[in-house]
């Protein structure tokens, strides 16, 4: 699939992209073509470069290696605005549509017409704005304000926005995320009519796998920053994607057997979060257990350890500590029976980056550390060191600057994670919950902070719940792997039955193939 | 603690070189009018100063002092209450004011500048309203001798007020540096969400510094009420939310949250004190009172800003 750049050239090649973040490569030799009114649906796992590799289309990134060919010319993309002169326009995951404004202003945002030089062409807006809802059968009026549209009609916004810059290559990031049933199939129709009726080439990225086989021309995967092969129209199906998108199947040895005979730590029953209000998600959590949650992003497990956490407590649904029902409505109710969490977002969640890594450690216990010893609640500086040293070596931080009096932000972000682990260690926790626990962790720091992970569960019998993307971290590390898709739970996997094509099946919602528990 | 030295140094150099322009500096009577006057913008600039170390503001403070003002003197002179009795309405009146707002911004989730903007204006107006526009007074004191030599007199020649704020900020100074409570603050006003995922309670601490910054207010009022001995419901109090402010930005506390001194904001009202002084004792002519403040403090967060910034570097 490498035309040669005559008459005949794609419409958009990109060949060779290398693109390294620091020591790690994100993309390594990545080419992709699209012809023109061609839909070419991206595919790959987390993590597996698709959002690098359209951040370099769209002048986000510079690549450190490989070239860019429009219509077989060479061309440097160096801005959005670069892009959009060549006609490329994204539709991104999230809606960039401003729900303050009509749905004329939504579509020429950034680009109004001017009369006079300075006065808006209202008329003209609404003109070009009621012609392209025409082409997009969206039956709305372009003065409605966007507050008033549904999530999909916001997406079809963002289209017609796409389309106002007269584009002749739309990319859509995950577009059918947040829609409904209905609402997807109108979305893909209208997809398909860009292509037919007005020979417009789309580059559609979604874990969706049901809506490429309906949808797409061709497929390419990419997995680890790289190339996995591409699929023409006759070949694609779902069980042909997923294999493109793992790629081996390797046979992993677990770290341990999984015990039955330990005790039930934490059970969760038909809990309800507020992202997925209609499903309800239960399961069991044993001491000296890892237990670990894969799945897409979006699929709801955050939200999950959040409610369990008190930080978004649950609609309904009960959590029991070692039998016992407790009711958690905020962080410190889960604390005082003994459950911890790692967030997501260390930099915002997880530190409070200009303190000294000491302050960092102790916040969360400062106040068991004082207030039984005087009435004023004073911090004995003295204890507080010795600590908050001696939570910091358990968590096996190395700090360059060999003090912890030194601010958090002086620490690489494996550092800086061992040092979010100390501050809970250091509250002796019964259940710890870690929401992806190496994200923009360097390799050294990972294993560090994985046999820590071990050393919590297996010697000091500590329940471990652990959310993770990256499908190695979850197959090394975990003892039971749990999988959600949409806010369910699709199955749980132990021993061989974990691959990582048996996880991805359950992530995109396909087949339950796992025992429940 | 650098920041503090610095200032310090500065508000010394400040001292020294009025007092070579002007020997009257120096003088008894001019340093002790000082120091009450340091005492009485410290007590609710300690307390606007904990407001924005959470990253809030208090604008409210300035109308406080004129409804509280003008209650007070109802109150002794009018209804003739205990002196014990109106003391204790008039501090607890100000933090129920502060905790009025705390519970507006924490519970309705609007924003503190909203909330005690509303109340700069509304005290006002209260205030006006209930002594029907008069200026209010003390008369002889009779009955209240006690109290009103309690608010103006002195302690070895220190006036009362400067005594006042001496032990009010060794307390908060505990509190704020030594306290968990203080730790808290601080994490607080540089990243509430991380506050809040390791369990403390931030709501219920941001309430708590308005209900603080009220209460000071309260005590506030009493020694500038004494002080003036007149209140003029229209006047009375006009600006101090912005002295207040003021002092704690001079003295190291970051609008934006999660820095500030209770050393820094006592300098900074120092500093305040001091150029105010200079203005009158150098005969610069008072209409330019609030433009000589406003440079100097322009200045002072400038090469802070500027020094903060080589230090980094």
């Amino acid at each position: 699939m490498n035309p040669s750049p005559e008459s005949d050239a794609p419409l958009l090649a990109m060949r060779g992209i290398t693109k390294r973040f620091g020591g790690v490569a994100a993309l390594t030799d990545v080419s992709l073509s699209v012809r023109r009114g061609e839909i070419l649906a991206l595919i790959g796992e987390n993590g597996a470069g698709k959002s690098t590799l359209m951040k370099v289309l769209g002048g986000v990134h510079r690549p450190d290696a490989g070239e860019l060919l429009w219509e077989g010319q060479p061309v440097r993309i160096g801005s959005v605005t670069d892009a959009s002169r060549l006609g490329i326009a994204f539709i991104h995951q999230e809606l960039t549509v401003l729900d303050n404004l009509d749905v004329a202003g939504n579509v020429f945002l950034g680009r109004e017409p001017r009369r006079n030089g300075w006065l808006l062409d209202r008329a003209k807006m609404e003109e070009v704005t009621s012609g392209l809802l025409v082409r997009l059968g969206l039956n709305v009026a372009p003065t409605t304000p966007v507050a008033a549209l549904s999530l999909a009609q916001r997406q079809m916004v963002e289209i017609a926005r796409a389309l106002s810059q007269a584009s002749r290559l739309i990319i859509m990031d995950e577009p059918t995320a947040s829609l409904t049933p209905a609402e997807t199939d109108r979305l893909l129709e209208v997809t398909r009519d860009l292509r037919q009726a007005q020979g417009v080439s789309i580059i559609y990225i979604s874990h969706r796998l049901g809506e490429i086989v309906r949808l797409a021309d061709r497929v390419t995967g990419l997995r680890d920053g790289k190339n996995a092969g591409d699929l023409t129209r006759e070949e694609i199906s779902q069980e042909r994607m997923v294999r493109l998108m793992v790629g081996r199947d390797i046979l992993r040895e677990r770290s341990e057997p999984v015990r039955e005979d330990l005790s039930v730590r934490l059970e969760v029953r038909d809990l309800r979060t507020r992202r997925y209000p209609t499903r309800t998600v239960s399961f069991t959590l044993r001491a000296g257990e890892i237990l670990g949650f894969a799945g897409l992003v979006g699929a709801g497990r955050t939200e999950l350890a959040e409610a369990v956490f008190g930080i978004a407590p649950p609609l309904s649904g009960e959590i029991l500590l070692d039998g016992q029902p407790r009711s958690i409505r905020q962080p410190h109710d889960a604390m005082a029976a003994g459950i911890a969490l790692v967030p997501e977002d260390r930099r915002r969640h997880g530190l409070i980056l200009s303190l000294p890594i000491r302050e960092n450690i102790t916040l969360p216990s400062l106040r068991d550390l004082a207030a039984p010893k005087s009435l004023l609640g004073l911090v004995n500086p003295g204890e507080e060191r010795t600590v908050a040293g001696e939570a910091a070596r358990r968590a096996d931080v190395r700090s360059a600057a060999a003090t912890i009096e030194a601010p958090a932000t002086t620490l690489s972000g494996g550092n800086q994670q061992k040092v979010v682990l100390a501050k809970w260690l250091a509250r002796q926790p019964r259940v710890v919950i870690l929401d992806e626990p190496t994200r923009g962790v360097d390799v050294g720091a990972k294993a560090q902070i994985y046999e820590r992970i071990r050393k919590l569960a297996h010697e000091e019998n500590v329940a471990i719940w652990v959310i993770s993307s990256d499908m190695e971290e979850v197959l090394t590390l975990c003892d039971r792997i749990a999988v959600l898709h949409e806010g369910a739970i699709t199955g749980f996997l132990t021993g061989s039955e974990a691959t990582e094509e048996s996880i991805m099946r359950l992530a995109v919602g396909q087949g339950a193939q796992g025992k429940n528990v | 603690m650098k920041k503090e030295l610095g200032l310090l140094i500065l508000l010394v150099v400040l001292c020294g070189t009025v007092a070579l322009l002007n020997h009257d500096f120096l003088s008894a009577v001019n340093l002790q009018n000082t120091a009450r006057l340091i005492g009485m913008y410290g007590i609710f600039s300690l307390g606007l100063g904990f407001v924005i170390i959470t990253g809030g503001i208090d604008l409210s403070v300035g109308s406080v002092l004129a409804l509280l003002g003008v209650l007070l003197s109802m109150a002794l002179t009018e209804w003739r209450w205990p002196a014990a009795v109106a003391v204790l309405f008039i501090v607890l009146m100000g933090v129920f004011l502060g905790t009025i707002h705390g519970l507006f911004i924490t519970r309705v989730k609007l924003q503190p500048f909203i909330v005690t903007l509303c109340g700069l204006l509304f005290y006002r107006g209260l205030a006006r309203f209930i002594s029907r526009d008069e200026t209010k007074g003390f008369g002889d004191a009779s009955g209240f001798k006690g109290l009103q030599e309690a608010l103006t007199g002195k302690i070895f020649g220190v006036p009362m007020p400067f005594v006042f704020l001496l032990f009010l900020a060794a307390i908060l100074a505990v509190v704020l540096h030594r306290s968990v409570y203080g730790r808290h603050l601080l994490a607080l006003g540089r990243n509430e969400e991380a506050a809040r995922y390791v369990g403390i309670a931030t709501d219920r601490i941001t309430l708590s510094v308005y209900v603080l910054s009220g209460g000071l207010a309260g005590v506030a009022a009493l020694f500038v009420a004494f002080y003036t001995n007149s209140v003029s419901p229209s006047s009375h109090g006009n600006f101090y939310e912005l002295y207040g402010i003021a002092a704690a930005v001079l003295g190291g506390c970051s609008l934006r949250g999660g820095e500030g001194s209770v050393g820094g904001i006592l300098i900074g009202t120092a500093l305040l004190q001091v150029l105010q002084n200079l203005v009158n004792l150098l005969g610069i002519p008072s209409s330019l009172n609030f433009a000589v403040m406003g440079a100097v403090i322009l200045i002072g967060v400038t090469l802070d800003q500027l020094l903060s910034k080589r230090r980094k570097a």
